[in-house]
C-alpha cells in the first residue's frame, strides 16, 4: 500500500477527512482497483463534484477535476465523449450524486456512456455539517431533521439499474478488498457503471444517530451486509434490515461513445 | 514482519486497534497509533486495509 | 472555396464555430437559440466532431467544460432561463480558467417571458450573472456576417485569456437572414491554445506567464494537474489564504484589464461631425443605421458608436465621445442597462438619454428618428 500511496497520491497528505471517516478507505480501494487493472496513469481522469467524498480528486495523482456540486457527471461526459481513449472515473457522494446531481445521474446511466461512478454513501451531508440527504434512512436525525427524517431513502443501486446502468455493484468500507474487486469490474465494464460504496461518517451521521464510533459503524456494515450469493439462500424475513453487496446487476448495451463514432463514420461518408 | 506507522497521518480513530485480531496495536498518550507488541503480528493487514488515514503499513520481511 | 449564402444569424454563428475549429457542442434546446444546436448536431460529425444534447442547460455547459479540458474548442448555445442556469459553470470556467464559448440569443424576460420575441435584457446578467467578482468578455454581433466573424473572434479571445466568452446575440440577429460571404474554412486561422513549455515535472498548472495567463495542458498528455472551483494558488491546489485569494482574483481581472485596448471593438458610423451620438449594439444598431441616414437627410448631425465588445465596457472611448458630442442617446431593448455604463463613463459631461423599449418589439428606425428629433 505504501508504494501505491507514493505512486498514485499527490504529496498532500494527511487528508481533510474527519477521524474515522471511511472516505480514505474507499479512495484507497479505487486506487487499488486502478493499480490492479494497470490503467495508464496519464490516460486516467478523475472527476468529482462537491462534498466530503469529492475532495478525493485533489489527493490523487491523475488529471483531476473538482467540479461543481452535483455536476461531476456532465463534466465527465464531456471529457469522455471528447476523448474516449481516456479512462474516466467519477467520485461523488450521496448528496452530490443523488440530490443536486440526481438528474445528471439518471441521464448519464440512460446514455450508457463508459464512465465508472463510485458513489460514497455516508447517508449525510458531511461538508456542511450533518444535513439529511436522499440516502439518509427514514427517521434519522440530522441537523435539518431534529425531529427525524420523514422521507424515504433512494435505493441508488435500483435507481441506477432502472435508469439504464449496465453495471451496478455495492461494497462497503468494511469489505474493502471486495470493494476493490467490484470497482475493478466496473472500470473494466464497457458502459455506465455505478458502484455504491457504503461508508461511515462517525462525526455527522454517527453521533446524531447514536451509531457509535468508526469501529462500531464498520462492524454494523459487516453485520448488515449480505453478499449477493448468500442473499439468494435467505428468506425476505432473514434479509430484513440487511443490504446486498457484490455485483447487483450487469447487462450489455451499446456504449455511447462507440455509437457516436459510428455516427461520425456515417456522416463523413455522406450517408444520412 | 515490519509495521510502519506514520504519526503525521494518524487521526486516532482506533479502527486498526479494534480490528487487529492479535492486539498488536494501541493508541499512545496523544491518541496516535502505536505498536504494542509486534511479535504477535500475523501480517493479516486488516489494519492497513481499513486505516482511513494511510497511517499504518505492514510488510513481510 | 468561398461561397455566398443566405443565412440566419444563428446559422452563421454555428458555421463560424466550425470555421474556428470547434469540435464539441453540448446543449439543451431553447428558443430562440435552438438552430445553433440543430446545425451543430448535423455539422459536427461531418468534421469529426461531437455533439450531445444533454439533460438540462447546466449539463450542457458542464460537458463543454469537460471537453475543453481535453484540448477541444467547444460551444454551447442558450437563451432566457437557460442563460440563468449556465451562470454556475460560467463562474467555474472563469476561476478554473477553462476556455469556453457561450452563445446567448436574448429573448424577453424575466423567466419564460416571451420566448420568440427579441430583447437585450441579459446585458447585465452577462456582466454580473455569476456570483463573485469576475472579469467578462462579451461580444454583440449586429449582422449575420458579424455572427460568423465574431464567433471566430470569440475563440481567439477565449483561448488567449483562458476564460468564457459570451456571444450576446438577440432574437433579431439570431433569426434574421442576410447575405453572407463565407471564406474557405482552410483559409481561416484557427485560434491556438497556449500549451506548456516545460515537462510535467516542472509544470505548475496555474503559474501565469507575464501576460497573466497560465499555459494550459490538455488532459491525457501526462501533466496530471488539478482543476478546481476553489480558490487556488499557482499549483492549482486549494489555498484559501487571504494572500492567495487576492492574488488569484487580481490576476483574473488584470489579464483582461491590461489588454482592454486589444479586446475593445467598436464601429463609428457618421460620427465625425455628429452632435448627437447614438450608442447601441446588436439588433438595435440595425435600426440606428437607418434612423441616422434619415436624420442626416433632414440635416440632423447624428452618428453611432456601435459597441461590438460590450464587456469589458469601452469606458475610455465613451468618455472621449462625450468630449465631441452634445448629447448621447442609448437605445436598447430593455428597461435601461448599458445606458448606466455610458453614464458612468460620461461622468455628467453631456446628457445621456436612455431610449428603452421593452414591449417585445424591436425599435424601428422611425421611432428612433422621432426620439432624436424630440431631444
Amino acid at each position: 500500500m505504501e508504494k501505491l500511496i507514493e505512486k498514485y497520491y499527490r504529496p498532500r497528505l494527511p487528508h481533510i477527512w474527519c477521524p474515522g471517516c471511511g472516505n480514505g478507505i474507499v479512495t484507497s480501494s479505487i486506487i487499488k482497483a486502478i493499480d490492479k487493472l494497470g490503467l495508464d496513469q496519464d490516460k486516467t481522469v478523475i472527476v468529482s463534484g462537491i462534498g466530503c467524498s469529492s475532495r478525493a480528486s485533489g489527493y490523487l495523482n491523475f488529471d483531476t477535476v473538482h467540479s461543481l456540486h452535483g455536476r461531476a457527471l456532465p463534466v465527465a461526459t464531456g471529457i469522455k465523449l471528447a476523448d474516449p481513449e481516456l479512462n474516466v472515473i467519477v467520485i461523488t457522494g450521496d448528496g452530490d450524486g443523488t440530490a443536486i446531481g440526481g438528474n445528471h445521474f439518471i441521464h448519464t446511466a440512460r446514455r450508457n456512456i463508459n464512465l465508472t461512478v463510485i458513489l460514497f454513501n455516508n447517508n449525510i451531508y458531511g461538508m456542511t455539517g450533518g444535513q439529511y440527504s436522499p440516502l439518509t434512512p427514514t427517521d434519522s436525525k440530522a441537523t435539518t431533521a431534529p425531529y427525524g427524517t420523514l422521507e424515504r431513502a433512494f435505493d441508488i443501486a435500483e435507481l441506477a439499474k432502472a435508469a439504464g446502468a449496465t453495471y451496478v455493484a455495492r461494497g462497503t468500507a468494511f469489505h474493502a478488498n471486495m470493494l476493490v474487486d467490484v470497482i475493478a469490474k466496473g472500470i473494466s465494464h464497457d458502459g455506465f457503471s455505478l458502484i455504491e460504496a457504503v461508508t461511515q461518517c462517525p462525526i455527522y451521521f454517527g453521533r446524531q444517530n447514536k451509531k457509535g464510533d468508526a469501529s462500531a459503524m464498520l462492524k454494523t456494515q459487516r453485520d448488515n451486509a449480505v453478499t449477493v450469493e448468500a442473499a439468494k439462500k435467505l428468506s425476505p424475513e432473514q434479509l430484513e434490515g440487511k443490504f446486498k453487496i457484490g455485483v447487483l446487476h450487469q447487462s450489455e448495451a451499446p456504449e455511447y461513445t462507440k455509437q457516436y463514432q459510428a455516427i461520425i463514420d456515417r456522416a463523413q461518408k455522406g450517408a444520412k | 514482519m515490519a509495521i510502519k506507522t506514520i504519526g503525521k497521518h494518524c487521526k486516532g480513530c482506533g479502527v486498526c486497534v479494534t480490528f487487529c485480531p492479535k492486539q498488536v496495536l494501541g493508541l499512545d498518550a496523544l491518541g496516535k497509533i502505536t505498536v504494542v507488541d509486534e511479535t504477535k503480528c500475523i501480517t493479516c493487514k486488516q489494519c492497513e486495509m481499513r486505516c482511513p488515514d494511510y497511517a499504518i503499513f505492514v510488510e513481510k520481511k | 472555396m468561398a461561397k455566398v449564402l443566405l443565412l440566419q444569424g444563428n446559422q452563421a454563428c454555428a458555421e463560424g464555430a466550425i470555421a474556428a475549429g470547434v469540435t464539441f457542442f453540448a446543449g439543451y434546446p431553447i428558443t430562440p437559440s435552438t438552430e445553433i444546436a440543430e446545425i451543430m448536431a448535423k455539422r459536427l460529425p461531418e468534421v469529426g466532431g461531437k455533439f450531445i444534447q444533454m439533460e438540462d442547460e447546466i449539463a450542457g455547459i458542464g460537458a463543454i467544460v469537460g471537453a475543453s479540458l481535453t484540448g477541444k474548442k467547444v460551444l454551447t448555445a442558450t437563451s432566457g432561463p437557460g442563460f440563468s442556469l449556465k451562470q454556475e459553470f460560467i463562474g467555474y470556467a472563469t476561476i478554473a480558467e477553462v476556455p469556453i464559448v457561450i452563445a446567448n440569443v436574448q429573448r424577453v424576460g424575466p423567466s419564460t417571458g416571451q420566448p420568440t420575441a427579441p430583447a437585450q435584457g441579459d446585458m447585465m446578467q452577462a456582466r454580473w450573472g455569476t456570483h463573485g467578482d469576475h472579469p467578462v468578455i462579451a461580444l454583440t454581433p449586429a449582422s449575420v456576417p458579424e455572427c460568423f466573424t465574431l464567433t471566430i473572434k470569440a475563440y481567439e479571445l477565449s483561448e488567449k485569456y483562458r476564460m468564457p466568452v459570451l456571444l450576446m446575440l438577440d432574437e433579431i440577429i439570431g433569426h434574421m437572414r442576410e447575405k453572407i460571404e463565407i471564406p474557405d474554412y482552410d483559409t481561416i486561422e484557427k485560434p491556438v491554445r497556449k500549451g506548456p513549455r516545460v515537462g510535467p515535472s516542472e509544470f505548475k498548472a496555474y503559474e501565469p506567464d507575464s501576460d497573466g495567463v497560465p499555459p494550459m495542458a490538455d488532459f491525457g498528455t501526462g501533466y496530471r494537474y488539478h482543476v478546481t472551483g476553489l480558490v487556488h494558488d499557482e499549483t492549482g491546489f486549494p489555498n484559501g489564504s487571504p494572500a492567495a485569494t487576492e492574488k488569484l482574483l487580481k490576476r483574473l481581472h488584470e489579464k483582461v484589464e491590461r489588454d482592454i485596448d486589444k479586446i475593445t471593438m467598436y464601429e463609428e458610423y457618421k460620427l465625425d461631425d455628429a452632435e448627437i451620438a447614438i450608442v447601441t449594439y446588436g439588433g438595435t444598431a440595425r435600426s440606428a443605421y437607418a434612423a441616422i441616414d434619415m436624420a442626416r437627410e433632414e440635416g440632423i448631425k447624428v452618428g453611432m458608436f456601435r459597441l461590438i465588445s460590450v464587456w469589458p465596457f469601452p469606458e475610455k472611448e465613451i468618455a472621449q465621445l462625450a468630449q465631441k458630442v452634445k448629447v448621447i442617446v442609448v437605445p436598447e431593448l430593455n428597461y435601461g442597462q448599458m445606458v448606466g455604463e455610458v453614464k458612468k463613463a460620461v461622468e455628467g459631461k453631456v446628457p445621456v438619454k436612455p431610449m428603452s423599449k421593452y414591449d417585445s418589439e424591436p425599435i424601428s428606425p422611425k421611432e428612433l428618428l422621432e426620439f432624436v428629433k424630440n431631444l
